[in-house]
């Protein structure tokens, strides 16, 4: 692969993959912070 | 009118974040991308690519999620309500398509979906082994019935749509927390496990290993390679919006139906936001890593530029794969077919939901009888894709509903969020409850570049030029050339621009014109069948108007 293939296919790969990661991550946490709401079904 | 069927909500975060994911992460991440990539510049249609999804896939995820929470929070789970909500008069009218786009889009792509299901059957059951390339071509010939008759009669393909449209039916007769949440949760990591293990294979490919000719890194450097001077090309930037539009699943209605049953303080910011980055990381770091170093690891890359689509899928990459090896040669099949699968069913029971939510609403259909209503609709849609296949059928579902107006709800949508119901409530309902903060700044984007840049790839979608080369198209107009349309611009297929033939009949025989003009009076006539449908829902809440504070709102309050 060339320099500029290898470099452009690195950053864009690991920067989407952090990002997705970084936003999974946030989530989760605040999931996990979240009280219980109502319950599953309302009628 | 007091809706008695029961409110369904999702079970929990992590389950509305893989359905959402689900439903955006489809074929096209696959197969469709990383062509696109190859045909636009290679590394460099990344940045038109990254730029159409921040200023235009992003906005259009948070505009479409708060559409879909803010409709709840007044009863509504159908796209023609939510719209009602949001804009009295004929917006109503403009939701319909929420629904429609999804039955349309369902009646082929459930379709697809089955061939998936059916090479992974064949993979694993040495359908393929021995078979030349051209055979393996040949083979999905044979299974869709292509031939010279008029009627495409694809035995075992029906069959095993007929097994895939079930499985839809049955998923959705289950709802949302029991049916597409719970399998959105096994295929969704399901998917992940295969793409990863398939990527890593290809992109480790040496030339000579496994009978490869090329290093895997060839086609790898093909597709990353940027080519910076194709940046200068409108066509380009066209076609990274389009994908980013497609491969988000925006302008569906399905989005805004999933979002519909969100709990009214859940987030929007963060929730958009992860979803749409997982359907970015299968996409860019996964799809773009199977499908082209694998094929020019065996085909090289001159066959690659000339043969690049969507049916390099089914038609060659079974024949490679074979190449792997009696025992690899099936798992891989299983993988890229099963990781196929996943994304399709994931994506088909999105397209469910819209209908079913618009028959509980206002018709107080069950959960059961309203997916059996919508499975057998499907089944007898998709019926004219299956037997007409070949005379254009199929296409021109995939063209309408698939392509076109999904542009046009798109630019609906943001006109309706922007202009009618007023930024400033659509910016407080994007941020309300939000876990992350917004930058201000994607107020103003919202407000003047997303609306900007679907009007554009509408606009482009009506008169894309031959070859997507617009620059050559525009220097011909200064030397009064006439406009060269493409065959897949709007103009050339309403006006049948590139059909050769002269009526509906030649001989006696019905033409390929005949049976794409009855496709679309089909398509007109199930579009006019929902209006009617509404309007008669119109008349049954005025009847019995619903009660002042919803169930939500009562919940917003806690």
């Amino acid at each position: 692969m060339t320099i500029s293939a290898l470099v452009t296919m690195l950053v864009v790969q690991i920067t989407v993959t952090a990002i997705t990661v970084f936003f999974l991550i946030r989530t989760l946490r605040k999931t996990n912070h979240q009280k219980p709401t109502n319950p599953k079904t309302q009628s | 009118m007091i809706n008695n069927t029961p409110v369904q909500f999702w079970g929990s975060r992590i389950g509305l974040i893989l359905a959402m994911a689900g439903n955006a992460v489809g074929l096209g991440n696959f197969l469709r991308f990383p062509v696109q990539a190859i045909e636009n510049g290679g590394g460099a249609f990344i940045i038109p690519y990254l730029i159409s999804f921040l200023f235009m896939g992003l906005p259009l995820l948070w505009v479409e999620w708060s559409m879909g929470r803010f409709g709840a929070r007044k009863g509504n789970h159908n796209t023609p309500f939510i719209f009602d909500s949001m804009g009295k008069g004929w917006w109503i009218y403009a939701g319909v398509l929420g629904i429609f786009i999804n039955i349309g889009m369902a009646a082929y792509y459930v379709y697809i979906e089955s061939w998936t299901l059916a090479y992974t059957w064949y993979s694993l059951t040495g359908s393929f082994d021995f078979l030349t390339r051209d055979e393996v071509a040949q083979f999905f010939d044979a299974y869709v019935d292509i031939g010279p008759g008029l009627v495409n009669l694809p035995l075992a393909a029906i069959g095993f749509f007929l097994v895939t449209l079930a499985l839809n039916t049955w998923i959705l007769s289950y709802g949302l927390e029991g049916g597409i949440e719970k399998v959105s949760k096994i295929c969704m990591p399901l998917l992940l496990v295969f793409g990863a293990l398939l990527a890593i294979r290809a992109v480790t490919l040496d030339a000579g290993e496994l009978g490869t000719v090329y290093d895997a890194s060839v086609g790898m450097n093909y597709l990353w390679e940027p080519r910076f001077d194709s940046l200068w090309s409108p066509g380009v930037w066209l076609a990274a919006a389009g994908q980013v539009f497609f491969t988000l699943s925006l302008g569906m209605g399905s989005i805004i139906c999933y979002a519909s049953y969100m709990r009214s303080r859940q987030d929007i910011a963060l929730n958009a936001m992860s979803a749409g980055w997982i359907n970015e990381f299968v996409e860019v770091v996964l799809g773009a890593s199977i499908i082209i170093p694998i094929t020019v690891g065996y085909m090289g890359l001159d066959w690659v530029v000339e043969n690049a689509g969507f049916m390099m899928g089914f038609k060659t990459l079974p024949y490679l794969f074979e190449q792997w090896g009696p025992i690899l040669s099936p798992l891989a099949g299983l993988f890229w077919f099963g990781l196929l699968f996943f994304a399709g069913i994931t994506s088909s029971l999105a397209m469910g939901t819209p209908f079913m939510a618009f028959m509980q609403d206002e018709f107080q259909w069950s959960i059961k009888k309203s997916a059996l209503l919508f499975g057998a609709l499907v089944g007898l849609l998709a019926l004219s894709c299956i037997l007409f296949y070949q005379q254009g059928v199929f296409d021109e579902f995939d063209y309408w509903t698939g392509t076109v107006l999904l542009v046009v709800l798109a630019f609906l949508e943001i006109v309706l969020f922007v202009r009618v119901f007023g930024i400033e409530k659509g910016w407080d309902e994007i941020t309300r409850h939000a876990d992350i903060r917004i930058p201000s700044f994607y107020k103003h984007i919202i407000r003047y570049v997303t609306p900007v840049f679907i009007g554009v790839v509408l606009l482009g979608s009506f008169i894309s030029p031959e070859n997507n080369n617009w620059i050559v198209a525009v220097s011909g107009l200064f030397s009064g050339e006439p406009w060269p349309f493409a065959p897949d611009s709007v103009i050339s297929r309403i006006f049948h621009l590139h059909l050769t033939d002269d009526g509906w009949f030649i001989d006696g025989q019905v033409t390929r014109l005949f049976i794409i003009d009855m496709t679309r009076l089909l398509l007109l006539g199930i579009f006019l069948g929902l209006a009617v449908m509404a309007r008669q829902a119109v008349k049954r809440r005025a009847a019995k108007p619903l009660p002042e504070e919803t169930n939500f709102e009562k919940e917003d309050m806690l």
